[in-house]
């Protein structure tokens, strides 16, 4: 469903890399890997469409995203190393205005329910910059919790959680993909998803060494 | 599409209620530098009759200066942005409601404040109702022109100079007509004319600004 081929990142005047090629189907997960300055945050925006790769295409159940524009949009859901949550408001406001924001709307149970599940309940109105980093984290990835648009795309995910918190992540990244749907993260630790086929790519093995000379 | 903009606007009003601060400090602001001006050219009704119009509206300019670089700034740093982007309707949807918002927490608060402030400069009720009428048409236009600096002086640094540099000249036609029709009240020839210019300024401003914005906003997200 989700398709890249040969795709080329340049930031400033360094190559990232080249000749990026994956398919990944329904059910499966690609764990992407990688030193830090690789590219792995490149990769992720431009599989969003954030960030237009300098060369090579994205497809989306066969079409390029850059065509689908909003009908692709409305099939992702992207997790950013930044939290995407707002300081002033409480984790039950930011989970029910990120919902509204992405068109999924969700009452206010389902909220508490998510809220929950990620061990926030008791704190669900207290203004998120009470919060710990981890529990922020946690508010953020509370939005998975009821999240049902196919393809997830996740920025470090298990940064700043407990043990405890990534088992949680790592079940709903499962749970996911057993409903058939596609999941690329980054990350820096190996975390066993319970379910789903989990594919890894590795950005900086000794084939992209070249790819990463200066450009021009 | 509405329930979008709702959205938006809903958030952004919440958000501002939270930081009230931001609020009364653009307000002070404009009554400081408007009661500045009394103070400073002496206790002439003739002359500082003939000053309000524009001393009214220049602080009006400046004090929606003060809220624009936040605009945008917030929602980058946090991540929001980014989310904001990928929703599945057009960023300049977003980027509409986001406007209004801002008009409703930094344009609407001068409005109100305006007629108070006029009786400094000893205006005459007509004069004052026209001010007043002026800057209820004209601040949206503010919004929406100063949208489209905030987006492009995103993330540079300095940015907030940059931004009145980029933006200030791009108000001069609402100065001249916002403050062109309280002297035309004044001098008795009918602000009709003016008011029509400013009110098509402001339709301009806020339905059209938010597709550059958009670009501008895509461009910094990248």
């Amino acid at each position: 469903m989700l398709e890249a081929s040969n795709l080329e990142c340049v930031r400033g005047e360094r190559r990232l890399f080249a000749d990026l090629s994956f398919r990944l189907e329904g059910g499966e997960m690609l764990a992407l890997q990688g030193r830090n300055g690789s590219g792995k945050t490149s990769l992720l925006r431009m599989l969003c469409g954030l960030t237009p790769a300098a060369s090579g295409e994205i497809r989306w159940r066969g079409r390029p995203i850059a065509q689908l524009g909003d009908e692709f949009r409305s099939e992702l859901c992207f997790l950013g190393h930044q939290n995407a949550i707002k300081e002033e408001l409480t984790p039950l406001e930011n989970i029910l205005s990120t919902a509204r924001l992405a068109q999924e709307p969700l009452d206010e149970d389902a909220a508490l329910a998510a809220l929950e599940l990620v061990g926030l309940l008791g704190r669900e109105d207290l203004a998120c910059r009470y919060l710990s980093q981890g529990q922020k984290r946690r508010a953020a990835l509370a939005r998975l919790v009821n999240e049902r648009r196919p393809l997830w795309v996740l920025d470090e995910p298990y940064v700043a959680l407990d043990k405890a918190a990534i088992e949680l992540v790592a079940g709903l990244v499962g749970a996911h993909l057993q409903r058939g749907g596609l999941a690329v993260l980054t990350t820096h630790q190996v975390v066993a998803v319970p379910a789903g086929r989990v594919r890894e790519l590795t950005l900086d093995d000794d084939d992209t060494a070249q790819q990463r000379l200066r450009a021009g | 599409m509405l329930s979008l903009i709702g959205a938006v606007i809903g958030r952004d009003l919440r958000l501002a209620m939270r930081r009230q601060a931001d609020i009364v400090a653009a307000m002070f602001f404009f009554i400081i530098v408007v009661s500045l001006f009394p103070l400073g050219v002496g206790p002439e009704p003739e002359q500082l009759r003939r000053l309000a119009p524009g001393v009214l509206w220049v602080a009006a300019l400046l004090a929606t200066m003060l809220s624009l670089p936040r605009l945008f700034a917030d929602d980058h740093r946090d991540g929001t942005l980014e989310q904001l982007a990928l929703a599945p309707e057009p960023l300049a949807l977003i980027v509409l409601g986001k406007v209004i918002a801002h008009w409703l927490v930094a344009g609407l608060p001068l409005v109100v404040l305006a007629p108070v402030l006029g009786i400094q400069f000893d205006l005459a009720t007509d004069a004052l109702a026209v001010l007043t009428l002026s800057l209820l048409i004209g601040t949206p236009a503010l919004s929406g022109i100063g949208a489209i600096g905030a987006a492009l002086t995103l993330g540079v640094r300095g940015g907030g100079v940059l931004l009145s540099l980029l933006v200030l000249p791009l108000y001069i036609p609402v100065l001249i007509f916002g403050a062109g029709a309280v002297d035309a009240t004044v001098t008795g020839v009918g602000a009709q004319a003016h008011l029509s210019l400013l009110g098509a300024l402001a339709l301009g401003g806020v339905f059209f600004a938010p597709w550059p914005t958009a670009a501008a906003l895509r461009i910094a997200l990248e």
